[in-house]
């Protein structure tokens, strides 16, 4: 990972739409180079994917959201691998995380109702063998995601012309 | 009968006519701000682009405004020092010396002051008495010449030049030294043209400055946002340091323009004359900005760091905005000003300023305001938004283009 790459990761995370010739420009670098920096990003599966962060609660939206602590047995020659894997590809499954304390996996899950969510842990999650025990928190609101404020309150309070 | 008593008591002070009768000359004198003229302008639209800003987008980071929140808990609302907090004064001396390279006492040779202004302010009326010349790099901020009127003085522009990156050329300034030439004025890197003063451009000034035995006032609160080169201070040259007050503050590194936080470093014996003034007509810099200052300058390198970064990627973005709209741009290399020149167009800086705000809703200050050889000019800050600047700059390039068209 270069300089260039690493510059470049930070003006795609702040605005992924912004395109490679403005990139070129605020860096100061070629076209060229910044097109390649990116290729070599994609390539590589560093920039996975080009996302957009959504603020679910200005819609009429009843989806919840839950954060699972899930503690496992670690399988002998997979360790987590395995089983984290069973976890992660049911589509309502949000992120899985590796954690070190407590507990093992943290797993975000979303689902249209609170009924849904219980539904998932208790039909698919709880009865896997690996899993030892689970601990559900339902997040109530969103303040902030990857570093992007939700509700901002700072906006721009500057007199329009000052010397 | 009681008419004759009347007459008796009648005053015999002449009245003035009208309330503004009872102000001085000096104040009367003083010309509106040009750009309190177009600001009045800008106000009255809406949806207006606006790169008329003179102060950073960035809201002050969080953590000063913490320490600030904290210290109006923990009651500290009392006055301070006159000279300011001395964990302050400490804080400032270890950061000049470690930045700019020159050591100061802080028991002595520096003071807090509301704003860099009020340490010009300071400056200038403990050096200047009427009939004093004081020297000015022009184009430049616009507050130094009123002031250098109100002590008596006289303002004398020095014009710098597009072709120089607007540096200050040795022969223009010692054209313009006279033997009442008291005081230099020096505002690098500079509002408005962006343009910064190296080492060896300081070198030929030195030594003006030593041969004419002026004092000098080095305003240099855009000293941190330099881009490409770092900032060398006057106050460092050599032999610079008694005969220099340098001028700086908070607004523009750290984001704090609001808070009126600023602060000069100078000789013993010319701060204890700022001190005299300061005390007496303010006391003290408010406490809830001196603990955020502090905390700013504890640990608040790393955030200004990032905030110079972006000033300089919105920097290029608007150099190559400009050319490519047609208009002619120095790569400033200092604050966070493009001062492109208008001139191609034929139109005056106000003309192109006014028409550029009707037609295309952008607002950008006319260079004429900031003095000898502004006109023809644009002041435009690119302390705002990426998104703001690529749409100003695409209505920019249409607007230039229709003028071009006739």
């Amino acid at each position: 990972m270069n300089e260039l790459q690493l510059n470049v990761l930070d003006l795609l995370k702040e605005d992924a739409r912004r395109s490679p010739e403005l990139i070129a420009t605020m860096l100061g670098v070629t076209l060229e180079e910044v097109q390649e920096a990116i290729a070599a990003l994609e390539n590589d599966h560093i920039i996975v994917k080009y996302a957009t962060v959504i603020n679910w609660s200005k819609l009429d939206d009843q989806r919840v959201t839950a954060l699972i602590e899930v503690q496992i047995t670690p399988e002998r020659g997979h360790g987590f691998e395995a089983i984290a894997k069973h976890i992660y590809l049911y589509p309502e499954v949000k992120s899985v995380y590796l954690m070190s304390g407590a507990y093992d996996l943290c797993v975000e899950i979303e689902g249209r109702s609170l009924k849904e969510v219980a539904s998932f842990v208790s039909h698919k999650l709880s009865p896997i063998d690996a899993v030892l025990s689970t601990k559900t928190f339902f997040i109530l609101k969103k303040y902030k995601q990857d570093g992007i404020i939700f509700e901002e309150h700072e906006g721009d309070h500057r007199m329009s012309v000052s010397p | 009968m009681i008419k004759e008593d009347e007459k008796q008591f009648e005053s015999p002070v002449r009245k003035r006519q009208m309330m503004s009768d009872f102000l001085t000359d000096s104040v009367k004198d003083i010309k509106p701000s040009g750009i309190r003229r177009f600001f009045d302008l800008v106000s009255s639209r809406k949806d207006v682009i606006t790169l008329g800003v003179g102060e950073p987008d960035f809201v002050t980071p969080w953590h000063v405004r913490d320490a600030a929140v904290y210290s109006l808990e923990t009651g500290k609302t009392q006055y301070t020092s006159n000279a300011g907090m001395p964990e302050l004064r400490d804080e400032i001396a270890q950061y000049i010396g470690k930045q700019f390279k020159v050591e100061y006492d802080p028991a002595k040779e520096i003071i807090v002051t509301i704003g860099g202004s009020e340490a010009i302010d300071l400056a200038l009326r403990s050096l200047i008495g009427p009939g004093d010349e004081i020297l000015i790099p022009e184009p430049c901020y616009i507050s130094y010449s009123p002031i250098a009127s109100l002590c008596g003085g006289t303002a004398v522009g020095v014009e710098t030049f597009p072709e120089d990156h607007f540096k200050l050329r040795a022969e223009t300034l010692k054209a313009a030294i006279t033997p009442k030439s008291k005081v230099l004025i020096l505002c690098y890197p500079s509002n408005p043209t962006g343009g910064i003063m190296t080492y060896e451009d300081w070198l030929p000034i030195v030594k003006l400055v030593e041969e004419h035995d002026l004092f000098v006032i080095s305003d240099e609160i855009y000293a941190e946002l330099t881009y490409g080169t770092k900032h060398v201070s006057f106050a460092a040259m050599p032999g610079m340091k008694d005969r220099t007050m340098l001028v700086s503050g908070f607004s523009k590194a750290f984001a704090m323009t609001g808070w009126r936080l600023g602060y000069a470093c100078g000789h013993p014996d010319i701060i204890a004359a700022m001190l005299k003034i300061h005390q007496y007509t303010v006391m003290s810099a408010p406490i809830m900005g001196q603990y955020a200052a502090i905390e700013a300058l504890r640990n608040g390198m790393e955030e200004k760091d990032r905030m110079v970064e972006a000033y300089n990627q919105r920097r290029r973005l608007v150099v190559k905005g400009f050319r490519e709209a047609g208009l002619e741009c120095h790569e400033p290399q200092g604050a966070f000003y493009a001062f492109p020149s208008i001139a191609s167009t034929g139109l005056t800086s106000e003309q192109f300023a006014q028409r550029l705000l009707e037609e295309a809703n952008v607002a950008a200050v006319p260079g004429d305001v900031f003095g000898l050889g502004g006109e023809g000019h644009l002041r435009c800050s690119y302390a705002t938004s990426v998104n703001n600047l690529v749409e100003a700059l695409d209505r920019i390039g249409q607007f230039v283009h229709r003028l071009k068209q006739g």
